[in-house]
């Protein structure tokens, strides 16, 4: 089913932890609806924490976030969070449920008595076979559990994806497999994805738009172009010079 | 054998509803405290930290303590809360098999992996159904552990409640103990410990079956355990009106006048039950508080202890006096002596007082420096033993308590030189035991007296079954029915020398 994308907005948005941490210092910005956004930074540049702002894993110290000019805090955080996927490296599928269960949570909260049919929908949509509904998790290889993490959040057609180092734990081979299959999914079915990850290179070449994050401020935003050509300031041009070497020497290799 | 037998499946129905409730109770109130305590820590440090405090307290002063807590309680909303029996059984219980359960749930919940934590929240589960869907069954197999060991100890612990009249498996135990009937002692600790493994057994069924995702396994299990407590309920539950209810304190000869008693009223038309081994301070407050109808107490026992004289006035003045404070302040019916006297007499064996010219207690202070004193459980605690120690300035080398039937073997044995004895103990003749004369008159007589609960007071046809008690027992007679039961060839149950006493009353 075609999905209501959903904008996101950032209003001087500020976390600081107990103990004088700044996580995030002020970041203002807009993700229109539609748009796959790569969220690049080295560990400890806030980034993981200004997505959680949007679910409300984390709420911010100072300034607000606004989905589709609504503000997150206007309602009670589980509400909020039924409308949003939420996929991340650690997974979190639920031990003592199978495959099949865990796909069904957000719809048997929202309700749903026969999520049956929904859940195999979903299974082919993130390319599993249906058969492994009845397994438990733990029967699974990582990058099969990831994506039923994937077919988990999208239960319930969220229209707004956070995905937080989502193939982090994950070998390169599925690790890529899995960064297509996303990217297919997100034009497919209409999603926002606001996708976090310290990897440059995956950045580059599955998002439209690139944010780059130092101490808790977006220091560069630009498109995958833009940045490979240098547009995007210093601090970006650093983290791009790194796949680029790579692969000239790859490509060196080659010849 | 089988007489021993005869009596533990009544018991062990009383002990396996009994240790039921409480872990019920126990899991009602742990529960509830191990979600809190996930969600404050304050709340989980002092839930914890009195949970822990609990254990620390040994079980039988715990159940001690309820008695005289209910007592002040019930006093304080205008009665009807039972001091005595399954109540403060019950609570005591269920406050050891907390600590299990509370400190399995917390250490659970707090090992509970946090990405699946996050995954239930990212979800839009609210706490609840945080706690339902995710928490509560991952934390169910660590919780069934703490249950499986909860539920060992409360069947263990059970075993005391006999102390505060609970009917359990421990009547066997300590009445066993008493009388040195060890095949009695065996069996109920045979059904005790069989009891303990077989629920331990199902609860780790049910475990199994909740760690392996295997729900007929779980319930199989749990519905075994609830059929054979609905198979305890059935016969022993709850008492019909009418039913009697004799006491008897932790000696031989409570026993024995118990079942003599007992004997009577059933032979009048009564329902009898018995709760035997009740403590000493125990049992008045019982009577007096209606939670038995009927027992035998000693004049100077209750002289001393709940009336507080220190003065010794002739046996029949205190009989007297005992019997009109006991009506006035408590509403206690004194029907009369039985006619025998159980004092506590100094004793030492025969050739030894001889040799050391030993004949009273006066004689005894000379040399008490050198002997050593073995007494029962509450003589060095008791103010007999203060008025005898400073009438006579006595001062043992050592002085140490026994089981009573352990007090006799010590001094037998030559590890103790004086005891207290009861002067209606058999194994003074049998023993040739020597008793010390109390020239200075320091100690009470001790008539045994038969006392009624106050709601007997009109009860003419109750009164009339036991007034051919009044005055019929000689003090021969019953040192011959103790002795019965106390030594160590051919002895007698208390039952069996209690028909061999009624048929000397000659009725």
């Amino acid at each position: 089913m075609p999905e209501q994308s959903r904008s996101v907005t950032f209003k001087n948005v500020s976390k600081t932890y107990a103990g004088g941490v700044k996580a995030v210092d002020g970041v203002s910005l807009e993700v229109s609806g539609g748009c796959f956004v790569a969220l690049v930074g080295a560990s400890g540049s806030g980034k993981s924490t200004l997505l959680k702002t949007v679910n409300r894993l984390v709420d911010p110290s100072a300034g607000e976030v606004l989905i589709d000019g609504a503000p997150v805090a206007a309602e009670p955080p589980h509400l909020l969070r039924r409308r949003i996927g939420y996929v991340f490296q650690n997974i979190g599928l639920f031990p003592h449920m199978t495959v099949a269960q865990n796909v069904a949570i957000g719809l048997k909260l929202a309700g749903e008595r026969e999520p049956a049919a929904r859940v195999a929908e979903l299974l082919a949509l993130v390319e599993l076979d249906p058969a492994l509904g009845a397994r438990m998790p733990d029967a699974l290889s990582g990058g099969q559990r990831q994506r039923v993490g994937v077919a988990r959040a999208l239960a319930c057609s969220p229209g707004l994806l956070l995905m937080d180092e989502p193939f982090g734990a994950l070998d390169p081979v599925t690790r890529d497999g899995l960064g297509k299959a996303i990217r297919a999914l997100h034009a497919r079915i209409g999603l926002t994805t606001i996708l976090v990850t310290h990897d440059m290179a995956e950045a580059l070449l599955l998002a439209d738009r690139v944010l780059v994050m130092a101490a808790g401020r977006i220091v560069a935003d630009a498109t995958p172009r833009d940045l490979l050509a240098g547009k995007a300031g210093g601090a970006a041009d650093a983290l791009v010079a790194v796949p680029r070497e790579q692969a000239r020497r790859l490509a060196a290799l080659g010849e | 054998m089988t007489a021993a037998f005869a009596r533990v499946p009544e018991l062990l129905a009383q002990h396996l509803l009994l240790a039921f409730a409480a872990l019920l109770l126990g899991l009602l109130v742990a529960l509830p405290l191990a979600v809190l305590s996930s969600r404050s820590r304050a709340v989980g440090r002092i839930a914890l930290g009195f949970a822990s405090l609990i254990q620390t307290i040994p079980s039988l002063a715990l159940l001690a303590l309820f008695y005289p807590i209910l007592l002040w309680l019930s006093a304080l909303v205008g009665g009807g809360i039972p001091a005595l029996g399954f109540l403060p059984s019950l609570l005591a219980l269920s406050l050891y098999a907390l600590l299990p359960i509370l400190r399995n749930g917390v250490t659970g919940l707090a090992n509970l992996d946090p990405a699946v934590l996050e995954a239930a929240d990212a979800m839009g589960m609210t706490r609840n159904q945080r706690l339902w869907l995710v928490e509560a069954p991952l934390v169910a197999p660590v919780l069934m552990a703490g249950i499986r060991t909860a539920a060992v100890w409360t069947i263990g612990a059970a075993t005391l409640s006999t102390t505060v009249g609970q009917p359990s498996l421990g009547d066997l135990i300590f009445a066993g103990l008493q009388t040195q009937n060890w095949t009695l002692v065996l069996a109920g600790c045979v059904a005790a410990a069989g009891l303990a493994l077989g629920v331990d057994a199902l609860l780790g069924l049910a475990e199994h079956g909740i760690a392996r995702r295997r729900r007929g396994l779980v319930w199989a299990s749990l519905a075994t355990l609830l059929v054979a407590a609905a198979v305890a309920l059935a016969p022993a539950w709850p008492a019909p009106r009418g039913t009697v209810t004799i006491g008897a304190k932790g000696f031989s000869e409570q026993y024995i006048l118990a079942r003599l008693i007992g004997h009577r009223l059933e032979d009048a038309g009564y329902a009898v039950r018995y709760r035997e081994g009740l403590g000493s301070a125990v049992a008045f407050g019982a009577l007096a508080a209606g939670d038995i109808d009927v027992y035998v107490d000693y004049s100077g026992t209750l002289w001393t202890n709940q009336m507080h004289r220190t003065d010794v006035p002739p046996r029949a003045a205190i009989v007297d006096g005992v019997a009109r404070w006991a009506k006035t302040r408590h509403g206690v019916i004194l029907l009369g002596s039985l006619g025998f006297e159980n004092a506590y007499a100094f004793a030492m064996r025969g050739d030894d007082a001889r040799r050391r010219g030993i004949r009273s207690l006066d004689d005894l202070a000379g040399q008490a420096g050198e002997l050593d004193f073995a007494t029962d459980v509450e003589f060095l605690e008791r103010p007999e033993w203060a008025a005898v120690r400073s009438a006579y300035g006595l001062a043992f080398k050592s002085a140490r308590p026994y089981q009573p039937t352990f007090m006799y073997r010590a001094l037998a044995s030559g590890e103790a030189d004086v005891i207290p004895a009861f002067s209606s103990d058999g194994r003074i003749a049998a023993d040739k035991l020597a008793i010390l004369a109390d020239p200075r008159g320091a100690i009470p007589g001790y008539d045994a007296i038969l006392l009624l609960a106050p709601r007997r007071a009109g009860d003419a046809r109750f009164q009339a079954a036991l007034r051919p008690l009044i005055g019929a027992i000689p003090v021969e007679k019953m040192r011959e029915a103790n002795y019965r039961v106390d030594r160590d060839t051919a002895k007698q149950s208390p039952d069996q020398a209690a028909r061999w006493l009624a048929d000397g009353l000659g009725r």
